[in-house]
């Protein structure tokens, strides 16, 4: 301590009377209180001034697009949907969404193509994929609206089918790892007039059907005879109906909804 | 200085509410409404719930009327999107909440006490005018000790049950826990309107206790008279 120091000149603060320091100290504060509040209304001005990437603010699309890397972090296709006893599924299920079936069909034409990057389509009829083993999955499907209905689907696994037909793999060999395969599975309806974009641990999760019954009967149409999508680790937009087309590429096929506002990825 | 003089001499407090929680509270306020926004912007996509007694219905939640004042129909999309994203921040602002808590002491503030629920009682019967007297307390009575604490149980009961319609399959067991989907979505649903209960009660009773008491959440300090 240096003894020479003066005594420091008192404080400002202990000047004032108290009521001063109060009034001082308070509207000090709310200022800041005010400052502070224009930034939930800046984020607000920001967020609306986005630029729209396929329906929704830029910023919220990146935000949802890392939502997707922290989800696929987690997913394992050890998680599986639960499954219920046969009795407890809907006697009618629910209907909803006619996008990609309202052109002319005759479910007796119907072959599905399979494309896939440097090599030739492939056609297949509907007795090529019963001669699959078959499973029968009761389980919850989730609409995007946010009802729920527990469905008994009949069908093929999609992961039986791509290693039956050796597909989805770059190097047109079985698969030895994940990373053997395209990034993506895109599919189509006949007319194109509905479609989905999947990534392909979604698609090879051992729950995801290609199914041509419901209820222990051959799909009717409504619900997308002769095959349909059902994929338990997906909400019911990408639950494709009368599948026409399926295609593995890298990059991200089309997705109907994921074009109108909605997340591209709707992950369960 | 005379008696009177005496009596109205003011005395401030340093540090009622400590800056870090003054943070979180107010943080919370613009957070919580875009996420109460938005889960109406999904609710109305599928809004079956209401409460009814005997065939009669009492609440509808909610009316077209209610839904068309907000300018809610067909956005569930837009509301998924801020619901996803404002989460975040929702649960990063919770966490942090809680750690101060802990970690300062203030804890010690905010739990209930052992008496504290008999006690809270008379809270209640006092702030209805019924009794004239408030048991002592002090930062926080019974009744508060008791809000406070309930509020964050269930903001941790939204996030988990959040997650467990987020994450119904990848998370099949937390949604097994809450009593399956659509049980999970409606206990998700039922805090929501605890929330919205709780912030009218609350903005009654900060009303009701005043300017100093207000002013200290913004300032940090409480003024007392001796």
């Amino acid at each position: 301590m240096n003894n020479n120091d003066q005594t420091p000149a008192m404080p400002e603060r202990e000047m004032l009377t108290t009521d001063q320091q109060i009034r001082r100290r308070t509207i000090k504060a709310f200022a800041w209180f005010g400052l502070a509040s224009l930034v939930p209304l800046g984020i607000w001005k920001y967020v609306a001034a986005q630029p729209r990437v396929a329906g929704l603010p830029k910023v919220l699309r990146d935000a949802l697009n890392t939502n997707e890397q922290i989800a696929n972090a987690y997913f394992s296709n050890q998680h599986l949907a639960p499954t219920f006893p046969l009795e407890q599924a809907a006697k009618t299920p629910r209907v909803n969404g006619k996008d990609g079936m309202k052109s002319a069909f005759v479910v007796a034409d119907w072959t599905l193509t399979v494309q896939q990057p440097d090599r030739p389509p492939l056609t297949l009829t509907i007795d090529d994929i019963k001669a699959l083993p078959k499973h029968d999955q009761v389980f919850e499907f989730k609409c995007v609206e946010g009802w729920s209905q527990i469905q008994h689907w009949g069908g093929v696994r999609f992961a039986d089918f791509v290693a039956k037909y050796n597909l989805g793999t770059k190097s047109g060999q079985p698969a030895t790892g994940e990373a053997d395969y395209f990034r993506h599975v895109g599919m189509t309806t006949p007319d194109n007039g509905y479609y989905v974009g999947l990534d392909i641990a979604s698609a090879m999760h051992p729950q995801t059907l290609l199914a041509y019954e419901m209820n222990g009967q051959p799909l009717t149409e409504p619900h997308g005879a002769p095959l349909r999508l059902i994929i338990p680790v997906k909400y019911g937009v990408k639950n494709l109906k009368r599948i026409g087309t399926i295609t593995f590429q890298d990059d991200r096929p089309k997705d109907f909804w994921a074009e109108r506002g909605y997340d591209y990825h709707v992950g369960l | 200085m005379d008696d009177k003089q005496q009596k109205n001499m003011k005395r401030i407090v340093e540090n009622k509410h400590p800056l870090a929680i003054r943070w979180f509270h107010w943080i919370n306020f613009p957070v919580l409404t875009v996420m109460i926004w938005s889960g109406l912007l999904i609710y109305w996509a599928y809004h079956p719930y209401k409460i009814q007694v005997a065939g009669f219905t009492l609440i509808e939640f909610f009316p077209k009327w209610f839904f068309a004042a907000l300018k809610v129909p067909f956005r569930l999309a837009e509301g998924m999107a801020w619901h996803f994203v404002f989460q975040w921040i929702f649960i990063i602002n919770g966490i942090l909440y809680v750690g101060y808590t802990a970690i300062s002491g203030e804890w010690r503030y905010l739990l209930p006490k052992r008496n504290s629920f008999a006690e809270a009682w008379q809270v209640v019967l006092h702030d209805l005018g019924i009794r004239k007297t408030m048991p002592p307390m002090d930062k926080y009575n019974a009744a508060q000790r008791i809000a406070y604490s309930a509020i964050v149980v269930m903001g941790l009961g939204s996030f988990l049950t959040g997650l467990a319609i987020y994450k119904p399959t990848q998370l099949w067991w937390l949604t097994t826990i809450f009593g399956g989907y659509p049980t999970a979505r409606l206990i998700h649903f039922a805090l929501t309107t605890g929330y919205v209960l709780f912030f009218l009660v609350h903005v009654a009773q900060v009303a009701k206790a005043g300017w100093n008491n207000f002013r200290s959440m913004i300032t940090g300090f409480d003024v007392v008279k001796e």
